[in-house]
């Protein structure tokens, strides 16, 4: 006798299910399917290529009606079960019909989640699941706007969907890298850049605060910071959660999901789940390969034959024309743990395999994802790469063939692309140059200028003789910035610069780094290159700076720190010294020095007190000294005309004001100033990186000094008439330091490399651009970071948790 | 019966960064990689001390802040020339949770 089958969901795995029965026995059951949708079973995931445009719902359509009708399965589209009765085995549908049953497969699928922010119910605010969703969003052209929340797959397929229809889409993401879940930073800044290439507007690491409507229709989404994203629409694509409401009323075993066993049978025999909607062994499920599995194991149970689903390695690819990536397996870092990581920069290309064991567990890939089948089926089968191990990176066809060529990027740009931004010189000059005889560096200086300025370009106008010469060009080895990379300082900074890097995942990418996320040597160095070159994009990193800079104090042998409040050209007040005092009681400081560069130490601070001594210091007034800073220390002065007898200037005044003004200003290595009345010189300013002498006719400008390990006195760079001239001479000049030398280069070794002439030159012709860009970069940077860690960082300072009870039990 | 010990949210530790347990053997540093990988160690440096909390993280490593040596974070081995070791407890996440297991902590001897 044929039993009565009902399924509740014409989705993708009971569709597969339903096949799978009917191959076998298409007898053995008599099906009444269900399905919320008003339609049956269709490849829900080709609805993105529907929006897109590239594809008809009638081509994603698997089950025809007359499918159904030939197969005798009896159809309620558009009619949900509303509740189950276990115990006399029947259903009753939404219309109030009581159905009986034998066994029954739940097919639910997910609902997706909506993040319950302010106006989430306004009209326009929908998810992407189905195809009415899809068909909101066709209806939309150029000249609408639409906000996608989430920069997972779903939200980006279905921003690349509509931008392909001209909508202006802007997609909002939580995380700082878009599908985090799937892609490490350097894919992600790939990804990234391919689609604001196609017009979407992407912000990562931003939080929605509330969706603003007018006449209960969606307008705008109001960020955090305030910002107002218009729209016609807003889609959220943040995640999903599997749809078990009906199994639970049932009395179902559920969890996260509707519980199965490895046969896919619920917690009551005579049921069953499949989909998204289940929960197997802790895991639940996203992706269609897993469901199909589970569908052909359900089948079988239903039939009484043996079978068992078995959970297996998982694989991503997006759908969106023009990215092409892939990831597979985890790729998280480990002991044990190797990483291979291969990157061409001029064809945007990055794959990273995780090797353990010589097994490769995790692989990444961007931009070239051919071989991304033979990588997945060496994850699976968990292949031992031994002997393949050295070419293993650049897949299948290269086994044992040549590695890459490091010119490949130098060799892959265009004649007019500029090589010596100092004299305008593109590769076109220098290849022409090389033809006509020039064979190495400085034949090629002398000839087109190129590198004979400022000489950050040389590693650049080294390689295009490399990429053009051949092997007749040895390429001198110049020393990189760590085992990270290949790329000297210069390099990079180049490339940050024409390339426009904003981030450090680009830098990584582009500049072909080697690991996956650079080491202590090389993340300080480009986050300041970072900071300095692009002051309003790049975000201070944190992280990638030497303690000393990321908590504003000065770390002791003994993990204490020193705090050295600013005393503005070493000028203080009875006030501020007794703060300075009643600080020093309250946190029981044992050390308080005067300091070489005028001004107060309190030394051995507890690193959990800092906020709160530095609250104190700001009350009195007083700011952080920079004390620890690659950046502007201190500005020494000397009394000058206000008591001095032999003064000529007021020395003392300007210092304040260039500690004013260049306050928190980041450079390349420390900054010290000093400003002295008259050629007595008492505030020594003549062994600072830059100096001031005050004369009767104006003040003498020099730069380039030091006192520390090398002890050099300053060259003389200018003399004018004003405070104002001097003042923006010294601000032109720390913006060119800033702008030109290597990390950790102190102004007389950078002036050593480049020439104070050509300093001098560029200060003159270029005063005035070098002021605007350093004014722009001190309106981000020119604060108290004390301040504004007491406010917003307080508890980062203070233990994660306190055990010492604990322990103790 | 397990022993994880929920002891602050993922997101209080910066990525690529650490903060502290306070124990009654001193402190045990909670490290956060890129990856969102955490690990425990001894918050003292086998070298002089440091505390490897301030330290740089990159990939599943630390720079000690005062003199530059590398650890593992998973077997807290000191990396390249240098040699020494720090100890290391399990952790784990779970739900955005980082916990640690309450006996080994409890167990710890003084550094
Ligand atoms: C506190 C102070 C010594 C003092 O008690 O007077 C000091 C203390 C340190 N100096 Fe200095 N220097 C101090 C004035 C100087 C001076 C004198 C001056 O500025 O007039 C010099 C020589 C002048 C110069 O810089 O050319 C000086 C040359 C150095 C050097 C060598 C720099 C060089 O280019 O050769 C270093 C090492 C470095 O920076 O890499 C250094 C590094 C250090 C460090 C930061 C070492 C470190 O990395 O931990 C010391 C931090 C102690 C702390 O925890 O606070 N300190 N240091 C002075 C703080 C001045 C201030 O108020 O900010
Ligand atoms: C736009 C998009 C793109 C995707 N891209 C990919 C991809 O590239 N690769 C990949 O592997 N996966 C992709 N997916 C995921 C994939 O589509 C799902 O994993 C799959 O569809 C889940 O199948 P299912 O049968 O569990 O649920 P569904 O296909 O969602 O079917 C569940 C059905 O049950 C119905 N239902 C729910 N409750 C009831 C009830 N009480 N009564 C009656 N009917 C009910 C629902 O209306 C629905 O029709 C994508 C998903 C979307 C939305
Ligand atoms: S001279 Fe040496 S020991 Fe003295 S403060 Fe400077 S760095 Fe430290
Ligand atoms: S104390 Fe850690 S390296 Fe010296």
């Amino acid at each position: 006798m044929t039993q009565k089958l009902i399924i509740i969901g014409a989705g993708m795995a009971t569709g597969r299910a339903l096949e799978a029965l009917l191959d076998t026995a298409s007898d053995a059951y008599e099906v009444t399917l269900f399905n919320a949708e008003p339609r049956g079973n269709y490849n829900r995931i080709m609805l993105s290529p529907v929006l897109a445009g590239d594809k008809t719902y009638a081509e994603i359509e698997t089950h025809t009606l007359a499918w159904y009708e030939e197969n005798g399965v009896t159809c309620r589209f558009g009619e949900r079960i509303a509740s189950i009765d276990r115990e006399s085995k029947t259903v009753t549908a939404q219309n109030g019909d009581v159905l009986p049953y034998d066994k029954l497969m739940f097919g639910t699928g997910s609902t997706p989640f909506m993040i319950p922010l302010p106006g989430h119910d306004l009209e326009g605010v929908i998810a992407y699941r189905d195809l009415e969703d899809t068909e909101r969003m066709m209806g939309l052209g150029p000249g609408d706007k639409c906000v996608v929340i989430g920069g997972g797959l779903l939200g980006l397929e279905a921003a690349a969907g509509m931008a392909a229809r001209g909508v202006d889409v802007t997609v909002v993401h939580i995380m700082g890298h878009l599908m985090e879940r799937q892609l490490d930073e350097a894919a992600g800044y790939l990804l990234r850049k391919a689609l604001v290439d196609k017009g979407i507007k992407i912000r990562c690491s931003t939080n929605s605060k509330e969706i603003l409507g007018a006449e209960g229709r969606v307008r705008a989404l109001l960020l955090d910071d305030g910002t107002e994203l218009p729209c016609d629409l807003l889609v959220m694509a943040v995640g999903i959660r599997p749809n078990v409401a009906l199994a639970a009323e049932a009395g179902l075993a559920v969890g996260r999901g509707i519980h199965v066993d490895d046969r896919m049978v619920t917690s009551d025999a005579d049921i069953l789940a499949v989909g998204e909607c289940v929960e197997h062994d802790g895991a639940i499920f996203g992706l269609v390969a897993p469901l199909y599995d589970q569908a052909k194991v359900a089948a079988k149970t239903l039939l009484g034959e043996d079978a068992v689903f078995v959970q297996k390695e998982l694989s991503t690819k997006l759908k969106v024309t023009g990215c092409d990536l892939f990831s597979a397996g985890d790729f998280t870092d480990g002991e044990g743990r190797e990483d291979i990581v291969f990157r061409d920069p001029a064809r945007g290309i990055y794959r990273r395999l995780v090797v353990e064991n010589n097994i490769v567990i995790g692989a990444v890939m961007y931009g070239d994802t051919a071989d991304s089948n033979w990588f997945f089926g060496l994850i699976r089968d968990r292949t031992d790469i031994a002997g393949m191990r050295d070419t293993l990176i650049f897949g299948p066809a290269y086994q044992g063939g040549a590695p890459l060529d490091p010119l490949a990027a130098v060799a892959a740009l265009s004649r007019d692309a500029e090589i010596c931004g100092c004299n305008g010189i593109c590769k076109g000059r220098i290849e022409d140059a090389i033809a006509a005889g020039a064979g190495d560096l400085a034949a090629i200086k002398a000839t087109t200028k190129a590198s004979a300025s400022c000489g950050t370009c040389t590693g650049l106008v080294e390689q295009v003789l490399a990429a053009t010469l051949g092997e007749d060009f040895v390429l001198p080895a110049a020393a990189p910035i760590c085992g990270c990379s290949d790329m000297t300082h210069e390099d990079v900074r180049r490339m940050i610069k024409s390339q426009r890097l904003t981030s450090m995942p680009a830098v990584w990418q582009e500049c072909g780094w080697k690991t996956s996320c650079g080491c202590h040597v090389c993340r300080p160095a480009l986050n300041y290159y970072l900071l300095a070159d692009w002051p309003l994009e790049y975000q201070d990193d944190p992280q990638s700076r030497f303690i000393n800079e990321r908590k504003h104090a000065n770390i002791q042998k003994d993990g204490t720190f020193s705090v050295v409040p600013r005393m503005w050209g070493g000028i203080t007040t009875p006030h501020e010294l007794r703060a300075i005092a009643d600080a020093a009681d309250k946190f029981a400081v044992p050390t308080v020095k005067v300091t070489g560069g005028q001004r107060i130490d309190l030394l051995g601070v507890r690193g959990e007190d800092l906020p709160a001594i530095w609250a104190d210091l700001n009350a009195a007034g007083m700011v952080s000294g920079y004390a620890y800073s690659k950046g502007l220390r201190t500005v020494k002065t000397c009394v000058g005309t206000d008591h001095c007898r032999f003064g000529t200037q007021d020395s003392t005044g300007l210092g304040i004001k260039l500690e004013k003004t260049l306050h928190g200003a980041w450079t390349p290595h420390k900054l010290k100033l000093g400003v002295s009345g008259c050629p007595r010189n008492c505030a020594e300013a003549t062994c600072k990186d830059i100096g001031v002498i005050c004369v009767d006719s104006g003040y003498q400008i020099s730069i380039g000094g030091a006192a520390g390990m090398d002890v050099k006195e300053t060259e003389h760079l200018t003399q004018v008439a004003t405070e104002e001239e001097a003042i923006a001479v010294i601000k032109a000049v720390t913006q060119l330091y800033r702008e030109n030398a290597r990390y950790l280069d102190r102004i007389y070794k950078w002036m050593s490399k480049v020439g104070l002439d050509w300093i001098t030159e560029r200060v003159e012709t270029e005063q005035a651009a070098l002021i605007e860009r350093f004014e722009l970069s001190q309106s981000i940077y020119r604060h108290d970071p004390w301040a504004a860690h007491v406010a917003q960082k307080y508890d980062s300072y203070q233990p994660l948790a306190n055990l010492v009870l604990e322990a103790a039990e | 019966m397990s022993n994880w010990m929920d002891i602050a949210a993922l997101n209080d530790v910066p990525r690529r960064g650490a903060r502290v347990v306070r124990t009654a053997q001193g402190c045990v540093a909670v490290f956060r990689t890129a990856e969102d990988d955490v690990y425990a160690l001894d918050n003292s440096c086998p070298h002089k001390g440091g505390p490897l909390s301030e330290g740089i993280v990159h990939g599943a490593s630390v720079t000690c802040p005062l003199h530059n040596w590398v650890f593992s974070l998973d077997t807290g081995e000191a990396q390249g020339a240098d040699s020494g070791r720090v100890r290391t407890y399990p952790a784990r996440v779970e739900n955005g949770r980082i916990l640690l297991d309450k006996v080994v902590i409890a167990a710890r001897t003084p550094a």
